[in-house]
């Protein structure tokens, strides 16, 4: 039996260094993939706390947090490819349009 | 030391070196793969923690489905190794400040909160697979319904925003 402070603290964890990959990442695909990591971190949190509290709650939102993030990619990607295909870069940083 | 504790340093491990080689790597494909690794060793966890439907819809949609999108995308792309321009010298302290207040705030909560969530009297046979189809069927029933619209929208979204706009 695995204590759930274990598991939340590896969620933690994961979710730091997901944010460290969002802020430090260059490349807009990279950063796409440190919110799927993000999203997993907050997963696990959910069915850890679902087996801490004997409901089944947590796993349900777990499936509805997945379903969000496969519509999510759809539309992620698609606007990445838009992206490459105007810009012809996939660095965020030369995607200043708005930027004065 | 029990085996499942074992088992759960093991994943844990491979998640979080997953995760740190997802961040060290340049070329975006060798990214993906390292989230490929976090993501099994996830699933890993979930069985380990007896969630096993949930285990299997982590492999099927987010290992196959949503990384096989990636990779496709980043091949598609021809995506080469990350260049590092530093256009922005303003964005590095505050956003490093701003990753370890944000570690450190949840450390502390985690810390607070001690052992606020005691693992409650195992109920044993928590039959997780009938129990969420019930509660998905019955009691989530609208918000299921939702989301197929959501799905429906999304690839619709997808498609307008990825055709050649015809000139």
């Amino acid at each position: 039996m695995v204590p759930t402070n274990y598991y939340v603290i590896l969620s933690a964890i994961l979710f730091g260094l997901g944010v460290f990959a969002f802020i430090f990442k260059r490349n807009v695909i990279t950063i796409f993939m440190s919110i799927e990591l993000m999203l997993n971190a907050v997963n696990l949190a959910f069915v850890a706390f679902s087996q801490a509290l004997g409901k089944l709650d947590g796993q349900v939102f777990v499936l509805f947090v997945i379903v969000v993030a496969a519509a999510e990619a759809a539309v992620g990607l698609g606007i990445i490819i838009l992206i490459a295909r105007n810009r012809q870069t996939l660095n965020v940083e030369r995607v200043d349009l708005l930027k004065l | 030391m029990t085996a499942p504790l074992l088992v759960f340093f093991l994943l844990a491990a491979l998640a979080v070196i997953g995760a740190v080689s997802l961040i060290l790597q340049k070329h975006p494909i060798h990214s993906a793969l390292s989230l490929i690794v976090v993501m099994v060793a996830l699933a890993g966890l979930y069985l380990l923690m007896g969630a096993e439907f949930v285990a299997a819809v982590q492999i099927i949609v987010y290992g196959g489905a949503i990384m096989v999108l990636f990779v496709f995308v980043i091949m598609l792309l021809n995506a080469g190794v990350e260049e590092h321009t530093s256009l922005s010298k303003l964005a590095g302290p505050p956003g490093l400040l701003l990753v370890v207040a944000l570690a450190a705030f949840v450390a502390a909560t985690i810390a607070k909160s001690g052992a606020g969530v005691q693992a409650a009297a195992q109920t044993g046979a928590l039959s997780s697979t009938k129990g969420i189809s019930e509660m998905v069927f019955k009691d989530f029933v609208y918000p299921f319904e939702l989301t197929s619209f959501l799905i429906l929208v999304a690839i619709l979204g997808a498609v307008v925003l990825a055709q050649r706009e015809k000139s």
